[in-house]
Protein backbone atom coordinates (compact mmCIF):
# COMPACT_ATOMS: atom_id res chain seq x y z
CA UNK A 1 0.00 0.00 0.00
CA UNK A 2 2.95 2.51 0.96
CA UNK A 3 4.73 1.48 -2.12
CA UNK A 4 1.36 2.51 -4.17
CA UNK A 5 1.27 5.93 -2.62
CA UNK A 6 4.40 6.62 -3.25
CA UNK A 7 4.50 5.79 -6.70
CA UNK A 8 0.96 7.76 -7.45
CA UNK A 9 3.03 11.03 -5.77
CA UNK A 10 6.17 10.60 -7.57
CA UNK A 11 4.94 12.54 -10.97
CA UNK A 12 3.71 15.39 -8.78
CA UNK A 13 7.01 16.13 -7.71
CA UNK A 14 8.82 15.33 -11.05
CA UNK A 15 6.58 17.90 -12.90
CA UNK A 16 6.12 21.30 -11.35
CA UNK A 17 2.89 22.23 -13.81
CA UNK A 18 1.23 18.54 -12.25
CA UNK A 19 1.71 20.29 -8.93
CA UNK A 20 0.10 23.20 -9.69
CA UNK A 21 -2.95 21.45 -10.85
CA UNK A 22 -2.67 19.47 -7.49
CA UNK A 23 -2.63 22.35 -5.29
CA UNK A 24 -5.07 24.46 -7.08
CA UNK A 25 -7.47 21.58 -6.60
CA UNK A 26 -6.78 21.20 -3.22
CA UNK A 27 -8.06 25.08 -3.12
CA UNK A 28 -11.25 23.73 -4.21
CA UNK A 29 -11.63 21.62 -1.50
CA UNK A 30 -10.87 24.30 0.69
CA UNK A 31 -13.12 26.51 -1.05
CA UNK A 32 -16.30 23.93 -0.61
CA UNK A 33 -15.45 22.36 2.80
CA UNK A 34 -14.61 25.74 4.46
CA UNK A 35 -16.81 28.12 2.41
CA UNK A 36 -19.09 29.71 5.46
CA UNK A 37 -15.47 30.93 6.90
CA UNK A 38 -13.80 31.84 4.28
CA UNK A 39 -16.51 33.81 2.06
CA UNK A 40 -16.74 37.34 3.65
CA UNK A 41 -20.52 37.88 2.56
CA UNK A 42 -23.69 35.22 2.16
CA UNK A 43 -23.58 33.88 -0.94
CA UNK A 44 -26.27 35.42 -2.02
CA UNK A 45 -26.69 38.82 0.27
CA UNK A 46 -28.01 41.63 -2.35
CA UNK A 47 -26.60 44.86 -1.68
CA UNK A 48 -27.80 47.22 -4.29
CA UNK A 49 -25.95 50.31 -3.66
CA UNK A 50 -22.95 48.67 -4.40
CA UNK A 51 -24.01 47.19 -8.02
CA UNK A 52 -21.44 46.20 -10.18
CA UNK A 53 -18.61 47.59 -8.05
CA UNK A 54 -14.90 46.48 -9.80
CA UNK A 55 -12.12 44.32 -7.51
CA UNK A 56 -11.56 46.47 -4.66
CA UNK A 57 -11.11 46.48 -1.03
CA UNK A 58 -14.54 45.86 0.34
CA UNK A 59 -15.56 43.61 -2.43
CA UNK A 60 -12.19 41.69 -3.31
CA UNK A 61 -13.77 40.59 -6.96
CA UNK A 62 -16.35 43.25 -7.34
CA UNK A 63 -20.14 43.00 -7.12
CA UNK A 64 -22.68 41.36 -9.65
CA UNK A 65 -25.54 43.36 -10.82
CA UNK A 66 -27.25 42.32 -7.76
CA UNK A 67 -24.26 43.79 -5.34
CA UNK A 68 -23.54 40.09 -4.69
CA UNK A 69 -19.92 39.51 -3.61
CA UNK A 70 -18.13 37.29 -6.67
CA UNK A 71 -15.89 36.15 -4.37
CA UNK A 72 -18.04 34.69 -1.83
CA UNK A 73 -20.58 33.09 -4.82
CA UNK A 74 -16.77 31.85 -6.25
CA UNK A 75 -16.03 30.26 -2.74
CA UNK A 76 -19.78 28.45 -2.78
CA UNK A 77 -19.51 27.52 -6.38
CA UNK A 78 -16.93 25.33 -5.40
CA UNK A 79 -19.27 23.09 -3.45
CA UNK A 80 -21.26 22.74 -6.57
CA UNK A 81 -18.55 22.29 -8.75
CA UNK A 82 -17.21 19.14 -6.59
CA UNK A 83 -20.57 17.54 -6.47
CA UNK A 84 -21.32 17.99 -9.92
CA UNK A 85 -18.01 16.09 -10.35
CA UNK A 86 -17.56 13.61 -8.10
CA UNK A 87 -21.54 12.74 -8.50
CA UNK A 88 -20.67 12.21 -11.90
CA UNK A 89 -17.54 10.07 -11.79
CA UNK A 90 -19.43 7.64 -9.06
CA UNK A 91 -22.26 7.67 -11.85
CA UNK A 92 -20.06 6.88 -14.59
CA UNK A 93 -17.59 4.33 -12.90
CA UNK A 94 -20.64 2.54 -10.98
CA UNK A 95 -22.95 2.04 -14.20
CA UNK A 96 -19.71 1.79 -16.59
CA UNK A 97 -17.25 -0.43 -14.81
CA UNK A 98 -20.43 -3.31 -14.31
CA UNK A 99 -21.21 -2.71 -17.44
CA UNK A 100 -17.45 -2.92 -19.41
CA UNK A 101 -16.64 -6.30 -17.05
CA UNK A 102 -19.61 -8.16 -17.77
CA UNK A 103 -19.42 -7.37 -21.51
CA UNK A 104 -16.14 -8.86 -21.91
CA UNK A 105 -16.59 -11.76 -19.80
CA UNK A 106 -19.23 -12.87 -21.43
CA UNK A 107 -18.85 -11.73 -25.42
CA UNK A 108 -23.25 -13.38 -25.92
CA UNK A 109 -24.10 -10.59 -23.40
CA UNK A 110 -21.55 -8.44 -24.54
CA UNK A 111 -22.44 -7.81 -27.88
CA UNK A 112 -25.89 -6.62 -26.98
CA UNK A 113 -24.23 -4.41 -24.37
CA UNK A 114 -21.50 -2.84 -26.74
CA UNK A 115 -23.92 -2.10 -28.94
CA UNK A 116 -26.45 -0.13 -26.63
CA UNK A 117 -23.17 1.63 -25.76
CA UNK A 118 -22.55 2.33 -29.33
CA UNK A 119 -26.07 3.04 -29.92
CA UNK A 120 -26.24 6.12 -26.96
CA UNK A 121 -22.52 6.97 -28.26
CA UNK A 122 -24.24 8.06 -31.95
CA UNK A 123 -25.81 11.35 -30.21
CA UNK A 124 -23.77 14.05 -29.59
CA UNK A 125 -23.22 14.50 -26.06
CA UNK A 126 -24.64 17.56 -25.29
CA UNK A 127 -27.70 16.46 -27.17
CA UNK A 128 -28.14 13.59 -24.81
CA UNK A 129 -27.81 15.30 -21.72
CA UNK A 130 -30.15 17.93 -22.94
CA UNK A 131 -32.70 15.38 -23.94
CA UNK A 132 -32.49 13.68 -20.59
CA UNK A 133 -32.70 17.33 -19.05
CA UNK A 134 -36.24 17.66 -20.86
CA UNK A 135 -37.27 14.19 -19.96
CA UNK A 136 -36.08 14.48 -16.17
CA UNK A 137 -36.44 18.11 -15.43
CA UNK A 138 -34.35 21.29 -13.72
CA UNK A 139 -32.00 20.18 -10.97
CA UNK A 140 -28.34 19.50 -10.15
CA UNK A 141 -29.62 15.35 -9.65
CA UNK A 142 -30.94 15.44 -13.18
CA UNK A 143 -28.05 17.43 -14.36
CA UNK A 144 -25.39 15.01 -13.01
CA UNK A 145 -27.56 12.09 -14.18
CA UNK A 146 -27.64 13.67 -17.47
CA UNK A 147 -23.64 14.47 -17.71
CA UNK A 148 -23.39 10.69 -16.15
CA UNK A 149 -24.67 9.13 -18.92
CA UNK A 150 -22.17 10.83 -21.65
CA UNK A 151 -19.39 9.50 -19.25
CA UNK A 152 -20.93 5.87 -19.01
CA UNK A 153 -20.61 5.14 -22.51
CA UNK A 154 -16.94 6.28 -22.70
CA UNK A 155 -15.95 4.48 -19.13
CA UNK A 156 -17.77 1.23 -20.45
CA UNK A 157 -15.64 0.89 -23.50
CA UNK A 158 -12.58 1.43 -21.96
CA UNK A 159 -13.60 -0.76 -19.11
CA UNK A 160 -14.23 -3.37 -21.96
CA UNK A 161 -11.27 -3.33 -23.26
CA UNK A 162 -9.26 -3.49 -20.32
CA UNK A 163 -11.05 -6.16 -19.11
CA UNK A 164 -10.92 -8.70 -22.59
CA UNK A 165 -6.96 -7.69 -22.05
CA UNK A 166 -7.02 -8.73 -18.39
CA UNK A 167 -8.76 -12.00 -19.30
CA UNK A 168 -6.41 -12.95 -21.77
CA UNK A 169 -3.36 -12.42 -19.50
CA UNK A 170 -1.56 -15.95 -18.12
CA UNK A 171 -2.21 -15.17 -14.58
CA UNK A 172 -6.00 -15.11 -14.60
CA UNK A 173 -5.92 -18.27 -16.86
CA UNK A 174 -3.76 -19.58 -14.23
CA UNK A 175 -6.42 -18.61 -11.56
CA UNK A 176 -9.19 -19.79 -13.99
CA UNK A 177 -7.62 -23.82 -14.12
CA UNK A 178 -6.78 -23.62 -10.63
CA UNK A 179 -10.80 -23.83 -10.36
CA UNK A 180 -11.74 -20.23 -9.48
CA UNK A 181 -14.75 -19.25 -9.80
CA UNK A 182 -15.75 -15.93 -12.03
CA UNK A 183 -16.79 -14.00 -8.62
CA UNK A 184 -13.07 -14.77 -7.63
CA UNK A 185 -11.50 -13.62 -11.08
CA UNK A 186 -13.01 -10.56 -11.28
CA UNK A 187 -12.67 -9.39 -7.51
CA UNK A 188 -9.36 -10.56 -7.29
CA UNK A 189 -7.25 -10.02 -10.69
CA UNK A 190 -9.35 -7.49 -13.23
CA UNK A 191 -10.93 -4.97 -10.85
CA UNK A 192 -7.22 -4.36 -8.84
CA UNK A 193 -5.65 -4.27 -11.81
CA UNK A 194 -7.99 -2.01 -13.20
CA UNK A 195 -7.34 0.76 -11.03
CA UNK A 196 -5.24 2.76 -12.54
CA UNK A 197 -6.23 3.10 -15.52
CA UNK A 198 -9.69 3.69 -13.65
CA UNK A 199 -8.13 6.58 -11.83
CA UNK A 200 -7.06 7.80 -14.92
CA UNK A 201 -10.21 7.93 -17.00
CA UNK A 202 -12.30 9.18 -13.26
CA UNK A 203 -9.58 12.59 -13.38
CA UNK A 204 -10.54 13.31 -17.05
CA UNK A 205 -14.19 12.62 -16.26
CA UNK A 206 -14.33 14.74 -13.44
CA UNK A 207 -12.64 17.65 -15.86
CA UNK A 208 -15.52 17.38 -18.66
CA UNK A 209 -17.84 17.20 -16.32
CA UNK A 210 -17.04 20.82 -15.29
CA UNK A 211 -17.20 22.04 -18.68
CA UNK A 212 -20.44 20.33 -19.60
CA UNK A 213 -22.27 21.21 -16.30
CA UNK A 214 -20.73 24.47 -17.22
CA UNK A 215 -22.66 24.57 -20.97
CA UNK A 216 -25.69 23.38 -19.40
CA UNK A 217 -25.82 26.49 -16.66
CA UNK A 218 -25.30 28.43 -19.36
CA UNK A 219 -28.40 27.21 -21.79
CA UNK A 220 -30.52 28.01 -18.47
CA UNK A 221 -30.95 24.13 -18.42
CA UNK A 222 -28.40 23.01 -15.52
CA UNK A 223 -28.11 23.87 -11.81
CA UNK A 224 -31.25 26.07 -10.56
CA UNK A 225 -30.47 29.43 -10.65
CA UNK A 226 -30.72 30.24 -7.09
CA UNK A 227 -27.50 28.03 -6.55
CA UNK A 228 -24.52 29.68 -6.85
CA UNK A 229 -22.57 27.94 -9.45
CA UNK A 230 -19.48 29.23 -11.86
CA UNK A 231 -21.85 28.39 -15.06
CA UNK A 232 -24.65 30.25 -13.42
CA UNK A 233 -22.65 33.11 -12.52
CA UNK A 234 -21.64 33.42 -16.18
CA UNK A 235 -24.64 33.03 -17.63
CA UNK A 236 -26.15 35.89 -15.51
CA UNK A 237 -23.33 38.17 -16.28
CA UNK A 238 -23.75 37.92 -19.76
CA UNK A 239 -25.71 40.85 -20.50
CA UNK A 240 -22.92 42.97 -18.17
CA UNK A 241 -20.27 42.11 -20.01
CA UNK A 242 -19.13 44.80 -21.29
CA UNK A 243 -19.49 47.18 -18.41
CA UNK A 244 -18.49 44.82 -15.86
CA UNK A 245 -15.51 42.56 -17.32
CA UNK A 246 -14.23 41.07 -14.13
CA UNK A 247 -17.74 39.31 -13.88
CA UNK A 248 -16.51 37.03 -16.93
CA UNK A 249 -13.20 36.54 -15.76
CA UNK A 250 -13.38 35.02 -12.26
CA UNK A 251 -16.03 32.56 -12.55
CA UNK A 252 -14.38 31.54 -16.45
CA UNK A 253 -11.35 31.00 -14.64
CA UNK A 254 -12.29 28.61 -12.16
CA UNK A 255 -13.68 26.33 -14.29
CA UNK A 256 -10.88 26.52 -16.83
CA UNK A 257 -8.11 25.62 -14.16
CA UNK A 258 -10.21 22.90 -12.36
CA UNK A 259 -10.66 21.42 -16.02
CA UNK A 260 -6.77 22.40 -16.55
CA UNK A 261 -5.57 20.76 -13.20
CA UNK A 262 -7.97 17.64 -13.57
CA UNK A 263 -6.42 17.00 -17.01
CA UNK A 264 -2.37 17.90 -15.87
CA UNK A 265 -3.13 15.05 -13.05
CA UNK A 266 -4.89 12.73 -15.59
CA UNK A 267 -2.06 13.49 -17.58
CA UNK A 268 0.34 12.50 -15.06
CA UNK A 269 -0.94 9.59 -13.91
CA UNK A 270 -1.61 8.28 -17.44
CA UNK A 271 2.06 8.63 -17.51
CA UNK A 272 3.15 6.45 -14.48
CA UNK A 273 0.79 3.70 -15.75
CA UNK A 274 0.75 0.10 -16.86
CA UNK A 275 2.24 0.26 -20.55
CA UNK A 276 -0.10 -2.23 -21.48
CA UNK A 277 -3.21 0.36 -20.85
CA UNK A 278 -1.71 3.27 -22.50
CA UNK A 279 -2.89 2.58 -26.07
CA UNK A 280 -6.47 2.07 -24.51
CA UNK A 281 -6.30 5.24 -22.43
CA UNK A 282 -4.96 7.51 -25.39
CA UNK A 283 -8.46 8.72 -26.46
CA UNK B 1 -12.93 -5.37 -48.20
CA UNK B 2 -16.17 -5.89 -50.25
CA UNK B 3 -17.87 -8.10 -47.53
CA UNK B 4 -16.63 -6.03 -44.72
CA UNK B 5 -18.38 -2.79 -46.18
CA UNK B 6 -21.38 -4.37 -46.59
CA UNK B 7 -21.23 -5.68 -42.41
CA UNK B 8 -19.78 -2.04 -41.58
CA UNK B 9 -23.19 -0.52 -43.37
CA UNK B 10 -25.15 -3.05 -41.85
CA UNK B 11 -24.12 -2.08 -38.47
CA UNK B 12 -24.69 1.68 -39.09
CA UNK B 13 -28.02 1.11 -39.77
CA UNK B 14 -28.97 -1.31 -37.12
CA UNK B 15 -27.29 1.29 -35.09
CA UNK B 16 -29.60 4.16 -36.88
CA UNK B 17 -32.57 2.31 -36.10
CA UNK B 18 -31.92 1.65 -32.49
CA UNK B 19 -31.30 5.61 -32.75
CA UNK B 20 -34.85 6.42 -34.02
CA UNK B 21 -36.59 4.05 -31.72
CA UNK B 22 -35.05 6.50 -28.67
CA UNK B 23 -35.53 9.46 -30.43
CA UNK B 24 -39.02 8.45 -31.02
CA UNK B 25 -39.64 7.09 -27.58
CA UNK B 26 -38.31 10.15 -26.27
CA UNK B 27 -41.98 12.11 -26.53
CA UNK B 28 -43.50 9.65 -24.57
CA UNK B 29 -40.97 9.55 -21.82
CA UNK B 30 -41.66 13.58 -20.92
CA UNK B 31 -43.81 12.79 -18.02
CA UNK B 32 -47.36 14.17 -19.00
CA UNK B 33 -49.26 13.94 -22.11
CA UNK B 34 -47.31 15.27 -24.70
CA UNK B 35 -50.09 16.83 -26.33
CA UNK B 36 -51.30 18.89 -23.15
CA UNK B 37 -46.94 19.60 -22.62
CA UNK B 38 -46.88 20.78 -26.04
CA UNK B 39 -49.64 22.87 -26.25
CA UNK B 40 -49.91 24.38 -23.16
CA UNK B 41 -53.15 23.90 -20.08
CA UNK B 42 -55.26 26.21 -21.86
CA UNK B 43 -55.67 24.59 -24.66
CA UNK B 44 -59.59 23.41 -25.87
CA UNK B 45 -60.79 20.43 -26.47
CA UNK B 46 -60.32 20.50 -29.81
CA UNK B 47 -57.15 21.22 -30.08
CA UNK B 48 -56.02 18.53 -28.19
CA UNK B 49 -57.76 16.29 -30.40
CA UNK B 50 -56.83 17.79 -33.33
CA UNK B 51 -52.77 17.53 -32.42
CA UNK B 52 -53.66 14.18 -31.11
CA UNK B 53 -54.80 12.91 -34.37
CA UNK B 54 -52.28 14.50 -36.65
CA UNK B 55 -49.48 13.38 -34.66
CA UNK B 56 -51.04 9.86 -34.74
CA UNK B 57 -51.09 9.19 -30.98
CA UNK B 58 -54.02 7.25 -31.11
CA UNK B 59 -52.08 4.28 -32.55
CA UNK B 60 -50.90 1.89 -30.60
CA UNK B 61 -47.13 2.57 -30.15
CA UNK B 62 -45.59 0.07 -32.74
CA UNK B 63 -48.04 1.51 -34.79
CA UNK B 64 -47.10 5.04 -34.12
CA UNK B 65 -42.97 4.83 -34.43
CA UNK B 66 -43.64 2.67 -37.78
CA UNK B 67 -45.52 5.38 -38.93
CA UNK B 68 -43.25 7.99 -38.03
CA UNK B 69 -40.21 6.11 -39.45
CA UNK B 70 -41.75 5.91 -42.59
CA UNK B 71 -42.36 9.04 -42.62
CA UNK B 72 -39.13 9.88 -42.00
CA UNK B 73 -37.90 7.43 -44.58
CA UNK B 74 -39.56 9.62 -47.17
CA UNK B 75 -38.65 13.21 -45.90
CA UNK B 76 -41.30 14.02 -43.58
CA UNK B 77 -40.42 14.47 -39.89
CA UNK B 78 -43.95 15.76 -38.73
CA UNK B 79 -45.23 19.72 -38.34
CA UNK B 80 -43.63 22.07 -36.00
CA UNK B 81 -45.69 23.14 -33.24
CA UNK B 82 -44.59 26.81 -32.47
CA UNK B 83 -43.86 27.08 -36.17
CA UNK B 84 -46.91 25.43 -37.73
CA UNK B 85 -44.49 24.45 -40.62
CA UNK B 86 -42.94 20.97 -41.62
CA UNK B 87 -39.29 20.14 -39.41
CA UNK B 88 -37.74 19.62 -42.45
CA UNK B 89 -38.10 23.46 -43.30
CA UNK B 90 -37.38 24.15 -39.79
CA UNK B 91 -34.06 22.44 -40.72
CA UNK B 92 -33.19 23.92 -43.80
CA UNK B 93 -33.55 26.91 -42.65
CA UNK B 94 -31.00 26.62 -40.09
CA UNK B 95 -28.84 24.76 -42.30
CA UNK B 96 -26.95 27.35 -44.40
CA UNK B 97 -25.51 28.76 -41.09
CA UNK B 98 -24.73 25.48 -39.02
CA UNK B 99 -22.91 23.89 -42.16
CA UNK B 100 -20.89 27.25 -42.94
CA UNK B 101 -19.83 27.36 -39.45
CA UNK B 102 -18.55 23.51 -39.16
CA UNK B 103 -16.78 24.37 -41.92
CA UNK B 104 -14.82 27.64 -41.79
CA UNK B 105 -14.55 25.32 -37.67
CA UNK B 106 -12.72 22.67 -39.45
CA UNK B 107 -10.59 24.61 -41.47
CA UNK B 108 -9.34 26.33 -38.75
CA UNK B 109 -9.00 23.26 -36.87
CA UNK B 110 -6.95 21.69 -39.95
CA UNK B 111 -5.11 24.20 -40.38
CA UNK B 112 -3.84 25.41 -37.08
CA UNK B 113 -4.25 21.66 -35.52
CA UNK B 114 -2.21 19.38 -37.70
CA UNK B 115 0.81 21.91 -38.47
CA UNK B 116 1.32 22.83 -34.80
CA UNK B 117 1.07 18.92 -33.75
CA UNK B 118 4.16 18.28 -36.35
CA UNK B 119 5.98 20.87 -34.33
CA UNK B 120 5.56 20.16 -30.99
CA UNK B 121 6.64 16.56 -32.24
CA UNK B 122 9.39 17.66 -33.97
CA UNK B 123 10.73 19.45 -31.25
CA UNK B 124 9.63 16.86 -28.60
CA UNK B 125 10.84 17.06 -25.34
CA UNK B 126 12.08 21.07 -25.49
CA UNK B 127 10.36 23.78 -24.31
CA UNK B 128 8.75 24.18 -27.61
CA UNK B 129 6.86 20.89 -27.47
CA UNK B 130 6.44 21.41 -23.74
CA UNK B 131 4.67 25.06 -24.03
CA UNK B 132 2.65 23.83 -27.26
CA UNK B 133 1.66 20.88 -25.57
CA UNK B 134 0.69 22.67 -21.90
CA UNK B 135 -1.50 25.09 -24.17
CA UNK B 136 -3.27 22.71 -26.35
CA UNK B 137 -4.02 21.39 -22.68
CA UNK B 138 -5.43 24.32 -21.28
CA UNK B 139 -7.57 25.25 -24.69
CA UNK B 140 -8.91 21.93 -23.96
CA UNK B 141 -10.33 23.03 -20.92
CA UNK B 142 -11.45 25.70 -22.19
CA UNK B 143 -15.43 26.20 -22.36
CA UNK B 144 -16.43 27.56 -25.53
CA UNK B 145 -19.42 30.17 -24.52
CA UNK B 146 -16.36 31.64 -22.29
CA UNK B 147 -14.08 31.67 -25.44
CA UNK B 148 -16.80 33.03 -27.16
CA UNK B 149 -17.69 35.93 -24.86
CA UNK B 150 -14.36 37.13 -24.66
CA UNK B 151 -13.61 36.93 -28.72
CA UNK B 152 -16.97 39.23 -28.40
CA UNK B 153 -15.59 41.44 -25.50
CA UNK B 154 -12.25 42.43 -27.56
CA UNK B 155 -12.85 41.82 -31.26
CA UNK B 156 -16.30 43.10 -31.40
CA UNK B 157 -16.93 44.92 -28.53
CA UNK B 158 -13.80 46.79 -28.31
CA UNK B 159 -12.03 46.83 -31.78
CA UNK B 160 -15.23 46.83 -33.74
CA UNK B 161 -13.60 44.57 -35.88
CA UNK B 162 -16.15 41.96 -36.58
CA UNK B 163 -19.96 41.61 -35.62
CA UNK B 164 -20.78 40.26 -32.52
CA UNK B 165 -24.01 38.52 -32.68
CA UNK B 166 -25.87 37.06 -35.78
CA UNK B 167 -25.68 36.15 -39.39
CA UNK B 168 -27.50 37.06 -42.77
CA UNK B 169 -27.49 34.21 -45.17
CA UNK B 170 -24.61 35.06 -48.01
CA UNK B 171 -27.16 35.17 -50.57
CA UNK B 172 -28.34 38.09 -49.33
CA UNK B 173 -27.20 41.88 -49.34
CA UNK B 174 -23.50 41.85 -48.37
CA UNK B 175 -23.12 38.45 -50.47
CA UNK B 176 -19.78 36.23 -49.13
CA UNK B 177 -18.47 39.11 -46.97
CA UNK B 178 -21.51 37.92 -44.73
CA UNK B 179 -19.01 35.36 -43.38
CA UNK B 180 -17.45 37.61 -41.23
CA UNK B 181 -20.26 36.89 -39.07
CA UNK B 182 -18.92 33.72 -38.47
CA UNK B 183 -14.81 34.54 -37.89
CA UNK B 184 -15.56 35.37 -34.27
CA UNK B 185 -18.16 32.08 -33.62
CA UNK B 186 -16.35 29.31 -35.89
CA UNK B 187 -12.36 30.64 -33.98
CA UNK B 188 -14.39 29.58 -30.29
CA UNK B 189 -15.46 26.78 -31.84
CA UNK B 190 -12.21 25.31 -33.14
CA UNK B 191 -9.92 26.20 -29.54
CA UNK B 192 -10.95 22.93 -27.83
CA UNK B 193 -11.26 20.97 -31.13
CA UNK B 194 -7.89 22.49 -32.23
CA UNK B 195 -6.15 21.35 -29.15
CA UNK B 196 -7.68 17.67 -29.07
CA UNK B 197 -6.43 17.27 -32.77
CA UNK B 198 -2.79 19.04 -31.68
CA UNK B 199 -2.17 16.36 -29.32
CA UNK B 200 -3.49 13.53 -31.19
CA UNK B 201 -1.33 14.54 -34.02
CA UNK B 202 1.63 14.76 -32.01
CA UNK B 203 1.44 11.53 -30.18
CA UNK B 204 0.45 9.85 -33.96
CA UNK B 205 3.61 11.38 -35.21
CA UNK B 206 5.78 9.87 -32.50
CA UNK B 207 4.03 6.71 -32.45
CA UNK B 208 5.33 6.41 -36.38
CA UNK B 209 8.74 8.31 -35.81
CA UNK B 210 9.56 4.68 -33.77
CA UNK B 211 8.49 2.54 -36.82
CA UNK B 212 11.50 0.51 -38.57
CA UNK B 213 10.67 1.92 -42.21
CA UNK B 214 11.67 5.60 -40.56
CA UNK B 215 14.97 4.52 -38.95
CA UNK B 216 15.73 2.81 -42.77
CA UNK B 217 14.57 6.04 -44.71
CA UNK B 218 16.99 8.23 -42.33
CA UNK B 219 19.95 5.47 -42.72
CA UNK B 220 19.59 5.70 -46.62
CA UNK B 221 20.36 9.36 -46.21
CA UNK B 222 16.98 10.99 -47.14
CA UNK B 223 16.58 14.66 -45.94
CA UNK B 224 14.81 15.30 -42.33
CA UNK B 225 12.33 17.35 -44.01
CA UNK B 226 11.51 15.02 -46.27
CA UNK B 227 11.59 11.76 -44.00
CA UNK B 228 9.04 13.99 -41.67
CA UNK B 229 6.74 15.09 -44.49
CA UNK B 230 6.47 11.37 -47.00
CA UNK B 231 7.20 8.97 -44.04
CA UNK B 232 6.12 10.02 -40.44
CA UNK B 233 3.40 12.63 -41.22
CA UNK B 234 1.64 10.69 -44.26
CA UNK B 235 0.99 7.80 -41.88
CA UNK B 236 0.66 10.18 -38.84
CA UNK B 237 -2.55 11.63 -40.36
CA UNK B 238 -4.01 8.52 -40.58
CA UNK B 239 -5.00 8.38 -37.14
CA UNK B 240 -6.30 12.18 -37.35
CA UNK B 241 -8.55 11.01 -39.97
CA UNK B 242 -10.13 8.33 -37.73
CA UNK B 243 -10.62 11.21 -35.30
CA UNK B 244 -12.55 13.75 -37.34
CA UNK B 245 -15.98 11.45 -36.81
CA UNK B 246 -15.46 11.83 -32.82
CA UNK B 247 -14.50 15.47 -33.79
CA UNK B 248 -17.60 16.20 -35.83
CA UNK B 249 -19.91 15.12 -33.09
CA UNK B 250 -18.18 17.71 -30.60
CA UNK B 251 -18.64 20.09 -33.14
CA UNK B 252 -22.23 19.34 -32.81
CA UNK B 253 -22.38 19.25 -29.44
CA UNK B 254 -20.36 22.67 -28.70
CA UNK B 255 -22.10 24.56 -31.83
CA UNK B 256 -25.79 24.48 -30.05
CA UNK B 257 -23.66 26.47 -27.26
CA UNK B 258 -21.67 29.03 -29.84
CA UNK B 259 -24.77 29.53 -32.03
CA UNK B 260 -26.38 30.32 -28.81
CA UNK B 261 -23.91 32.78 -27.65
CA UNK B 262 -24.01 34.74 -30.82
CA UNK B 263 -27.00 34.61 -31.90
CA UNK B 264 -26.64 32.33 -34.74
CA UNK B 265 -29.87 31.02 -36.51
CA UNK B 266 -28.22 27.90 -36.95
CA UNK B 267 -29.62 24.31 -36.02
CA UNK B 268 -27.84 24.32 -32.39
CA UNK B 269 -29.88 27.43 -31.57
CA UNK B 270 -33.11 25.96 -33.23
CA UNK B 271 -32.60 22.95 -30.78
CA UNK B 272 -31.90 25.22 -27.38
CA UNK B 273 -35.28 26.94 -28.42
CA UNK B 274 -37.43 24.34 -29.53
CA UNK B 275 -36.79 22.99 -25.89
CA UNK B 276 -37.72 25.66 -24.17
CA UNK B 277 -40.64 26.19 -26.54
CA UNK B 278 -41.54 22.24 -25.95
CA UNK B 279 -41.24 21.85 -29.85
CA UNK B 280 -40.58 18.38 -29.68
CA UNK B 281 -41.45 17.35 -33.32
CA UNK B 282 -38.85 19.50 -34.12
CA UNK B 283 -36.16 18.16 -31.69
CA UNK B 284 -37.07 14.78 -32.74
CA UNK B 285 -36.15 15.70 -36.14
CA UNK B 286 -32.97 17.82 -35.66
CA UNK B 287 -31.58 15.01 -33.66
CA UNK B 288 -32.55 12.47 -35.97
CA UNK B 289 -30.65 14.12 -38.65
CA UNK B 290 -28.23 14.54 -36.56
CA UNK B 291 -27.54 10.99 -35.78
CA UNK B 292 -27.65 10.24 -39.21
CA UNK B 293 -25.68 12.62 -39.98
CA UNK B 294 -23.00 11.30 -37.68
CA UNK B 295 -23.35 7.60 -38.74
CA UNK B 296 -22.76 8.42 -42.51
CA UNK B 297 -19.47 10.87 -41.10
CA UNK B 298 -18.15 7.59 -39.33
CA UNK B 299 -19.07 5.36 -41.77
CA UNK B 300 -16.72 7.17 -44.17
CA UNK B 301 -14.05 7.77 -41.58
CA UNK B 302 -14.00 3.79 -41.26
CA UNK B 303 -14.02 3.02 -44.61
CA UNK B 304 -11.71 5.19 -46.01
CA UNK B 305 -9.06 4.37 -43.30
CA UNK B 306 -9.16 0.71 -44.24
CA UNK B 307 -9.02 1.94 -47.82
CA UNK B 308 -5.97 3.82 -46.93
CA UNK B 309 -4.27 1.90 -45.06
CA UNK B 310 -4.29 -2.09 -46.02
CA UNK B 311 -2.50 -2.73 -42.81
CA UNK B 312 -5.44 -2.51 -40.68
CA UNK B 313 -7.17 -5.54 -40.40
CA UNK B 314 -10.75 -6.22 -41.47
CA UNK B 315 -12.09 -7.18 -38.45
Amino acid sequence: MRQILINLARPFVARPMTAFGVLFLLTIVVFAALSPWIAPFPPDQIDPVNRLQPPGVGHLLGTDHFGRDTFSRIVYGARLALLIGIGVVVFALATGVPIGVLSALFPRLGVVLMRMVDVLMSFPSLLLALGLIVILGQGVFNAILAIGLIYLTTTARIVYGLALRLKAEPFVEAARSSGAGTWWIVTRHILPNMISPLLVQASFVFAFAQLGAASLDFLGLGAPPDIPSWGNMLAESRIYITRASWLLLWPGLMIVLTAFSLNLVGDALRDRMDPRFRELMRK
Amino acid sequence: MGPYILRRTGAAIATLIAASVIIFAFIHLIPGDPVYVMLGDAATPDQVEELRERMGLNEPLVVQYLIWAGNALQGDLGQSIFFETPVTQVIAEGAETSILLALITMFWIVAFGIPVGVLAAMRQGTWVDQGLSGLAMLLASVPTFWVGLYLILTFAAGLGWFPSSGYPSIFEEGGLSNLRYLVLPSLALAAPNAALILRLTRASMLDVAREDYVRTARAKGIPPYRVVLRHILRNALLAVVSAFGFTFAALISEAVVTETVFALPGIGRTVVQSILRRDYPVIQGVVLVIVCLYLVINLIVDLSYRLLDPRVELE
